[in-house]
């Protein structure tokens, strides 16, 4: 057997619904980013740099890290079942 | 402070008579909800007729996988390390973006019933579906273990036994739950126990944050109140780091890796995956997953305030505490027959002493114990190495504890006791039926007997949940760590087992058979192998007297990686052997390529195929 690989542009009749692929692949890496952020930037490697600010008198850094970053995630999660319920009527490929 | 009413106006009643109560009533609860929706189908038992509304399916996947470490040891831990506790709170839910993002829709539209057979069929391979039964079995028993020391603690604390004996009675409690009912069942009765769990936690913190920061919202008090400024000062006086410092009790590397391995580990736990099938379309997975998230983090926000204020009440109340009296645990001829109970009396600023009770009965079992090491006849919480200089405090009773601590009355500290109950049982169970599924349908079938009759299968299904309680119950007495910790393994067991071959089978089309099975092996063998070197001493006790290995590369991190951590390195092991491999062997056949390709849209999904399962004798034999 021939061995495709995974992103090499294929025979459009083989996978009609690339397109629609790409652009979910675009939305995850968008909201992966900004989990990454959250969690390892706002709240492992950059959370001594936010402490130096203050939410009254408590650091930012720890803010983050016990309750801001999994404000976040929630938004996070909800936002992509919204942005996927658009695309999948966009491309036709809903249920 | 608030008053809390006596409820019913029984106020002498006692915490350990409204456990009773309560604890019996939410039994009833339970029994009644799985005996109303027995199931008549097949299908049903595994995947309750993929009828359940995505809400439901989340509150029920919120209890099913928020355990006695969420909700008894977590707040303890974090209690402990300060702003370090971080990497419970965001990698436990922080997986859960993993989980939305890159599994469950696909998973949904997949149509398997199990991890194992998902493996299974994606890697056209008998063997990849027998290693991934097996990682399967190795994961939720790690997980149960840490859920029996918490049913043990609950029980050890309210029937004033010791911790070992509340273990046994917690075994027998969680097996009967366990072989009742199915997935159906199970999913309504855990959508009741979210409810008594999530109640039962936020109860007392409301009731401290009132105290405390004068909010009735804890997230709220946490940030404009000044108790992290008074528990820094209690801090420094004592000459621990300040509890808002990062990085005091574990190095950034590890607080990275621990929160990495739990993160992917929650994306990749088997009992979780399985509640995306019980909804009824790959769009219902996905909000299904906001929901169970959204569900959790009520909890996890509420945790760290918690924490925050039961490490506040805990050092004011006991440091500096006078000793009244010392019951020296000795009987008449001056035989020991246990540790000494210390009777304390806070002293108050006019000289009025106040006795402090709600220590008596946890040092009765051991779980805290003084030892006035200096005799001045005061109690003193400085800090010695890692703990307190005069008090050994369980990191697992803090939860339990608090709502005593703060002189909250006896039927609060009672819902605590019972959700803490709630939330061991209503994870047991779904990681049992995993259990008895990779055994009986898996592993059994493909070892040892081909043709096994249906009954038999049924057999061996109730004799392998069985044994994985008595196996988790033995773990749950020699205690290898604390709640948060154990349950920390199994996660990290799940992160190096199936989040990479799972979220390569549906994001490259490429991998293959060869790749998934040596990248699971992979990933299993060195994180249970680290793990089991670090704590060959405590795992088994009879055979090691000391750790084989003490955590690896301390020269580029303070303490090593630690076998919390190690999770994190085995998944990246397992993503590179996986990609390795798979591209040095035979691409995957066509069909599997295309099959691939339809998993990724969401038209067209169906209900799990109809497979058999030791399960489905229980729906013959009623």
């Amino acid at each position: 057997m021939s061995a495709p690989s995974d992103e090499q542009p294929p025979a459009a009749p083989a996978r009609p619904n690339l397109a629609y692929w790409r652009a979910n692949l675009v939305v995850i890496v968008i909201m992966m980013i900004i989990w990454a952020v959250v969690s390892f930037g706002c709240s492992v490697f950059f959370v001594e740099q936010l402490n130096a600010w203050h939410i009254g008198s408590l650091p930012v850094g720890f803010w983050f890290g016990h309750q801001g970053a999994m404000y976040v995630f929630v938004v996070l999660v909800f936002a992509y079942a919204l942005i996927m319920d658009q695309l999948d009527k966009k491309y036709g490929v809903k249920e | 402070m608030i008053d809390f009413p006596p409820l019913l106006g029984f106020v002498e009643l006692s915490s350990a008579v409204w456990t009773y109560i309560f604890v019996t009533i939410t039994f009833f609860i339970y029994l009644y909800i799985g005996w109303k929706s027995r199931v008549k189908e097949t299908s049903e038992f595994y995947v309750a007729g993929g009828g359940v509304p995505a809400i439901a399916n989340g509150a029920a996947t919120a209890a099913d996988w928020m355990s006695a470490a969420s909700f008894l040891s977590m707040t303890g831990l974090i209690a402990a390390s300060g702003y370090d506790g971080t990497v419970y709170l965001l990698g436990w839910t922080g997986g859960y973006v993993l989980l939305a993002l890159l599994l469950a829709p696909y998973l949904r539209k997949f149509g398997q019933y199990t991890v194992p057979d998902f493996v299974g069929k994606r890697y056209y391979s008998e063997t990849a579906r027998v290693v991934a039964a097996l990682c399967a079995v190795f994961v939720s028993i790690t997980y149960v273990a840490g859920q029996m020391r918490g049913v043990g603690l609950v029980f050890s604390h309210f029937l004033a036994v010791q911790v070992e004996v509340g273990v046994v009675i917690g075994m027998v409690i969680v097996a009967f739950f366990a072989v009742l009912g199915g997935m159906k069942g199970i999913t309504w009765t855990q959508v009741a126990q979210f409810f008594i769990l999530i109640a039962a936690f936020l109860i007392p913190s409301i009731a401290l944050s009132k105290m405390l920061t004068g909010h009735y919202v804890p997230q709220i008090g946490f940030m404009t109140g000044d108790i992290h400024e008074r528990v820094d000062a209690l801090h420094a006086e004592l000459g621990f780091e300040a509890y808002t410092k990062p990085f005091t009790n574990r190095s950034q590397l590890n607080v990275f890796l621990t929160m990495f391995a739990l993160m992917t580990g929650t994306a990749g736990l088997p009992h979780v995956i399985v509640r995306f099938y019980t909804v009824a379309n790959v769009r219902a997975a996905r909000f299904s997953a906001g929901w169970a998230l959204l569900f959790i983090a009520l909890l996890y926000t509420a945790a760290p305030t918690m924490a925050l204020f039961a490490r506040y009440n805990l050092l004011s109340t006991l440091n500096g505490a006078k000793i009244v009296s010392i019951d020296e645990g000795e009987n008449e001829d001056g035989e020991k027959t246990g540790t000494p109970i210390y009777h304390l009396a806070a002293v108050g600023e006019d000289g009025t002493e106040t006795p402090i009770h709600w220590i008596n009965s946890w040092q009765v079992t051991d779980l805290i114990v003084f030892n006035d090491k200096d005799g001045d006849g005061v109690i003193s919480l400085q800090k010695d190495g890692d703990t307190f200089a005069e008090a050994t405090i369980d990191k697992d009773i803090l939860v339990l504890a608090t709502p005593e601590v703060a002189g909250l009355p006896g039927w609060i500290v009672a819902i605590v006791a019972t959700g803490g109950l709630a939330a061991a049982l209503s994870t047991a169970a779904g990681l049992l039926l995993v259990i008895s599924s990779s055994m009986a349908h898996d592993l059994y079938i493909h070892f040892v007997d081909p043709k096994a009759s249906e009954a038999k299968r049924l057999l061996v299904g109730r004799i392998m949940i069985l044994g994985a309680i008595v196996v988790a119950g033995y773990f749950g007495i020699i205690k290898p760590g604390f709640i948060g910790e154990v349950v920390a393994f199994a996660f990290g067991l799940a992160a190096a087992s199936f989040f990479p071959i799972i979220f390569l089978g549906i994001f490259d089309r490429r991998t293959n058979r060869e790749g998934a099975i040596s990248g699971m092996i992979t990933g299993i063998v060195f994180t249970g192998g680290y793990i089991l070197a670090c704590k060959a001493n405590v795992i088994l006790p009879f055979l090691f007297s000391e750790p084989l290995i003490t955590p690896m590369f301390a020269n580029w991190t303070e303490g090593g990686i630690l076998p919390e951590s190690i999770g994190a390195v085995g998944c990246m092991l397992n993503f590179v052997v996986t990609l390795v491999v798979s591209r040095l062997t035979p691409a995957p056949p066509e069909e599997i390529q295309q099959l691939v390709d339809n998993v990724r849209i969401p038209r067209g999904s169906h209900a799990p195929e109809a497979h058999f399962d030791e399960t489905d004798a229980e729906a013959d034999n009623p």
